[in-house]
């Protein structure tokens, strides 16, 4: 509702406006947090030479679209760009589907064994992923697709957070007078949560979207794990790049602009969503 | 509820819309984490009971064993002291940065939209470009850290060489990627402070530190607790940074002498570099283990913080 929709209502406090050193700090953060991206791009947009430099070179040159086209033609690059938006989006998918359905029930309908099952999807949160890794590498194994992107697609389909996520929302977000009342003109359940609950859900469910697209994007352990080199995620075709024999760094940077622009667009276009999502979540959780 | 008894219609289909299908609206996501998420969980306590080798065709039933063999196992000492030091060099700064940051975001600025943006900016790339950036910043021959300490007149240091450099390059990065995240956490929970308070607390005269210290502090208990747990949860599973700080060939060892190899990547060492999946298994149950426990002292560690 309002905590994600507009995010920044905060209160305003006339007495404490920030002075020049809160400027000057907060400039000084702002600086420290761009600066790692700026440097891979200006590597990534010089020649090989440039690295080894002294004083270190600070500003981007014209090689960029050369060396993009140099990771291109050396690495599975395109394959690995193309494994990630197959997983990324059908994780998103998945995860916003099942994850918006879970938590209308949740959120709105009452059953046996709610608050029990519940208190167990959030409990799950809190499981370190690494403690399955081996047994879910051997039943990966057992289906097959050792190698193949549905071993990555696969255990990503549900989060326990996305239900928590969206349960939370939900509760709040559609009245429950409004759900009496379509029940009472006869609507199914079924009926209810497509044309009540599911409109209603959708600011939360684009910031779930958001968030689960780019932890798939950006993840990188499971991946390295079950694939293999031939056919990767970005991420770890990256990790790859980089532990060569003879590490072309140019090449390298190159890739990790390659992999982070992606993300970075969509920073830049949704980034206030994604804030409202944190802090609204903080707030509640 | 009294609709379905006052009205004739069609009431066992009611009752079981109502009562039935709440279970099928929450089935997928309880099938699915059954099969991907809690059988391996519970899977891997068997495992770890095993001598299972990918490699070999035996698997033998050993019973503790394994967890026996960690006990004396030097390289899980060092890799558990490595990963200790390395969550206490990124979480102490990372959390008290953020507190720091927050602060700032929390008075009335211009443009706080593109601050926030930018502070949260370090959180959405990937470990892995990071990382990369990072060890090359690091770099002992053309790192931009050497030749700026160059510039001070002091040595080179080759930053993966030594444990302290290495851990402390380490902590840089996570401390990097999650110090913006937490800001916005603690942000929020400063926004949700009434306001009141601090006009009572100007009136008595207490200025901007006292107000800080004695009000936002207190009253942001909850949410300290919240990052010093969450954090705790993901320190303690590092596996990327150390793995890829190591430049060269992806080797698990986290450095020449396993100066930075942490639990998790032993764990990987063992299990995906030799394959020993009755062993890793036992690393994993052992350092989930050990997560919990520091996770509850952790917390009551930060319970302590006075309220009010």
């Amino acid at each position: 509702m309002a905590t994600i929709t507009r995010p920044f209502r905060g209160v305003l406090r006339p007495g404490r406006s920030a002075g020049f050193w809160t400027y000057a700090a907060l400039i000084a953060v702002l600086l420290g947090s761009l600066f790692p991206i700026y440097w891979s791009l200006v590597v990534a947009s010089q020649s090989n030479d440039a690295i080894a430099k002294v004083p270190p070179v600070l500003t981007p040159g014209g090689h960029l679209f050369e060396n993009i086209a140099r990771v291109f033609d050396t690495t599975v690059f395109g394959k690995a760009l193309l494994n990630s938006f197959i997983v990324s989006g059908s994780v998103t998918v998945s995860v916003v589907f099942f994850s918006t359905l879970a938590g209308f029930a949740f959120a709105k309908l009452r059953f046996r064994g709610r608050g029990g099952l519940l208190v167990a999807a959030i409990a799950t949160t809190t499981v370190p992923h690494q403690l399955g890794i081996i047994p879910l590498y051997i039943l990966m194994g057992e289906l097959g697709w050792t190698g193949r992107i549905e071993a990555v697609i696969v255990p990503g389909l549900v989060t326990a957070f996305g239900v928590f996520f969206m349960t939370q929302y939900l509760t709040g977000a559609v009245p429950d007078e409004l759900l009496e009342a379509g029940r009472m003109d006869g609507c199914t359940t079924l009926r209810l949560f497509w044309h009540v609950v599911l409109p209603a859900a959708r600011p939360a469910a684009a910031v779930l979207g958001l968030f689960t697209f780019m932890q798939a994007w950006n993840d990188f352990f499971w991946p390295l794990v079950v694939l293999t080199p031939g056919n990767p995620t970005v991420q770890y075709a990256l990790s790859a790049l980089a532990s060569g024999y003879t590490t072309d760094y140019t090449l390298v940077l190159t890739g990790t602009v390659i992999a982070t622009v992606p993300i970075v667009v969509v920073f830049a276009l949704l980034g206030r969503q994604i804030i409202g999502g944190i802090m609204s979540g903080a707030i509640k959780g | 509820m009294t609709s379905a008894r006052t009205r004739p219609r069609r009431r066992w289909a009611y009752v079981l819309d109502v009562k039935g299908s709440p279970y099928i609206y929450i089935a997928p996501f309880f099938l699915l984490f059954g099969a991907v998420g809690l059988f391996p969980l519970l899977y891997t306590a068997y495992v770890s009971m095993t001598d299972w080798n990918l490699l070999e065709t035996t698997r033998e039933w050993v019973g503790l064993e394994n967890y026996a063999e960690l006990i004396g196992d030097a390289y899980f000492w060092n890799s558990l002291v490595n990963t200790v030091s390395i969550w206490l060099l990124s979480t102490v700064p990372q959390l008290l940065g953020a507190l720091f940051i927050a602060h700032m975001l929390n008075r009335s600025l211009r443009a706080r939209t593109f601050f926030r943006m930018g502070v949260l900016l370090p959180n959405v790339t990937s470990i892995v470009a990071v990382t990369i950036i990072f060890a090359q910043l690091f770099g002992r021959d053309f790192g931009m850290v050497n030749w700026l300490i160059g510039l001070a007149g002091l040595d080179p240091i080759d930053w993966q060489a030594g444990t302290l450099s290495s851990h402390i390059a380490i902590s840089l990065i996570v401390i990097w990627r999650w110090t913006g995240y937490n800001a916005l956490i603690y942000l929020a929970a400063m926004q949700a402070i009434p306001n009141h308070l601090y006009e009572a607390a100007t009136i008595d005269g207490a200025g901007q530190a006292t107000q800080f210290w004695k009000i936002t502090i207190p009253m942001l208990r909850p949410t300290i607790i919240f990052t010093a747990v969450v954090s705790t949860i993901g320190g303690f599973q590092i596996i990327a940074e150390p793995l890829l700080f190591q430049s060269g060939t992806g080797n698990p060892t986290g450095g020449s002498d396993r100066q930075f190899q942490t639990v998790g990547l032993y764990l990987y060492e063992q299990g995906f570099g030799r394959y020993e999946f009755g062993y890793a298994s036992a690393i994993a149950w052992t350092l989930c283990l050990i997560i919990v426990v520091m996770a509850v002292v952790n917390f009551s560690i930060t319970r302590r913080i006075k309220s009010g």
